[in-house]
């Protein structure tokens, strides 16, 4: 029988281990998991190389993550935020390496993850600093950069429902980066707000299908990333 | 250069841009002064935007108390989405961008040159942290690229260059640009001023630019 319910996040998060790549769902505040984050900060692992649009705000959630020292690298897109030096200050001292990636490339180098494609090639990026060292291959006379794909180990992700099979809805622009990272995972965790039994989605909207699931657990009321910061939460506290 | 120029201000510069969205248009905007086109699209004309964290059919900003921490656009500030709007992907927003599906993007610009390239992302400061979002992802697969931007910087350094100083968002990307004093267009003769704005007369405008200009006014742009 298929039940891919774990109890809490400590659980869900339980085997991730130092020097593990990690895939963060989100984009700003919207889809970030911010209970497995903490979690994951609970159980302390070390040395992660972690995948996110961006590095998170204020001192919760991913910048948490960062500022506790876990994390030796990011790939991302945008590693500035408004409201948080997290990552910048540790940028600017040294202490951790950035990749910095277009967004679509990210997007893109991620489902092609997923999907079984080493590499493609793109036209984002000719002529600039970010694609200095690739390959460059012209098709119908225009130039196109050759980009690796991108997996990880685990991916931590916020879904708005989930069933016990690990069909997956989301909630508006919180959907973002979670549905292709639950395929580019070895182990894809999923929080989320509603858990039902299998056959309460309409197959028709599931947009994450099970396969690309391995574990869920129900957080019925996630923390807010922005109240959090607005009230100068730190976690841990 | 402390004598103050007439010309259009932000708002002016984001109408005169709006004039060329046309009726049907897919589109995106960008941070800044191009997220003000929306709000000046000529009446009767139906356009859908597009914000590239997985929004087609992006509505205004929400009355206070009604923003979603959920549903909010690419400079991670609240929106809401319009009847008829559809959600989706990281990766299928962004086959819309680099698929070539995406008709016109606006953006901001630091310097344009003369062929179209554009620097929008990074002065190459050593001590800069480097961001790009969806920059070169937009410049390289939306159709019809338009920059809006002031003409000069603060200090008053020409921002329409003979070439970009900065590093690249993308090469010969730009088709036309909207700045406080004129409407210029990219040409493979270079920046062809189709437009002044009001009280502007071409030789100051060729004076602020660090290329030169070809007088198109006279003709149908």
């Amino acid at each position: 029988m298929i039940d891919k319910q774990v109890e809490s996040p400590s659980t869900a998060v339980a085997d991730i281990s130092d020097g593990s790549t990690v895939m963060v769902g989100g984009f700003g505040e919207a889809g970030s998991p911010i209970e497995l984050l903490h979690a994951l900060i609970d159980k302390g692992a070390m040395n992660l190389t972690v995948i996110n649009n961006n590095t998170g705000s204020g001192h919760v959630g991913l910048a948490a993550l960062i500022e506790n020292k876990q994390v030796s690298k990011m790939i991302c897109s945008f590693p500035r935020t408004a409201n948080s030096t997290v990552f910048p200050d540790l940028y600017r001292a040294g202490l951790i390496e950035l990749e910095l990636v277009p967004q679509g490339t990210l997007a893109e180098r991620i489902r092609a993850g997923g999907s079984g494609i080493p590499a493609f090639y793109t036209a984002t990026t000719v002529g600039t600093p970010l694609a200095e060292g690739k390959e460059i291959r012209t098709f119908d006379g225009r130039d196109y950069v050759m980009e690796y794909s991108l997996k990880a180990d685990f991916a931590l992700l916020k879904s708005y429902q989930a069933d016990s099979y690990g069909n997956l809805t989301f909630n508006k622009t919180a959907r973002n980066f979670a549905p292709i990272m639950a395929m580019a995972a070895t182990t894809t965790i999923v929080q989320t707000q509603r858990l039902v039994k299998a056959g309460d989605i309409n197959p028709e909207v599931v947009i994450t299908p099970g396969i690309f699931v391995d574990r869920i657990v129900e957080v019925k009321n996630p923390a807010q990333e922005s109240k959090l910061v607005a009230a100068a939460v730190s976690y841990p506290s | 250069m402390n004598e103050k120029l007439m010309g259009w201000n932000r708002e002016q510069m984001a109408q005169r841009a709006a004039v060329d969205i046309p009726d049907g248009a897919y589109v995106n905007l960008g941070i800044g002064i191009p997220e003000k086109v929306a709000r000046y699209v000529p009446e009767g004309r139906e356009v859908i935007y597009h914000t590239e964290n997985g929004l087609l059919g992006m509505g205004i900003s929400p009355e206070p108390g009604q923003e979603d921490p959920e549903l909010i656009n690419a400079g991670k500030k609240p929106i809401t989405a319009i009847p008829g709007a559809a959600y989706f992907h990281h990766a299928d927003s962004f086959a819309m961008i680099r698929g070539h599906h995406i008709d016109i993007c606006v953006l901001g610009a630091m310097q344009v040159a003369q062929n179209g390239d554009l620097a929008n992302w990074s002065t190459g400061a050593a001590d800069a942290i480097p961001a790009v979002g969806g920059a070169m992802d937009l410049v390289a697969g939306v159709k019809t690229i338009y920059v809006i931007t002031q003409h000069n910087t603060r200090d008053g350094s020409p921002k329409l260059l003979k070439k970009c100083s900065f590093p690249l968002t993308g090469q010969a990307v730009v088709s036309r640009i909207y700045t406080d004093l004129a409407v210029i267009n990219i040409t493979p003769q270079g920046f062809e001023v189709i437009e002044l704005a009001p009280g502007l007369d071409f030789d100051t405008v060729q004076q602020r630019t660090d290329a030169i200009l070809v007088n198109n006014l006279n003709k149908e742009s």
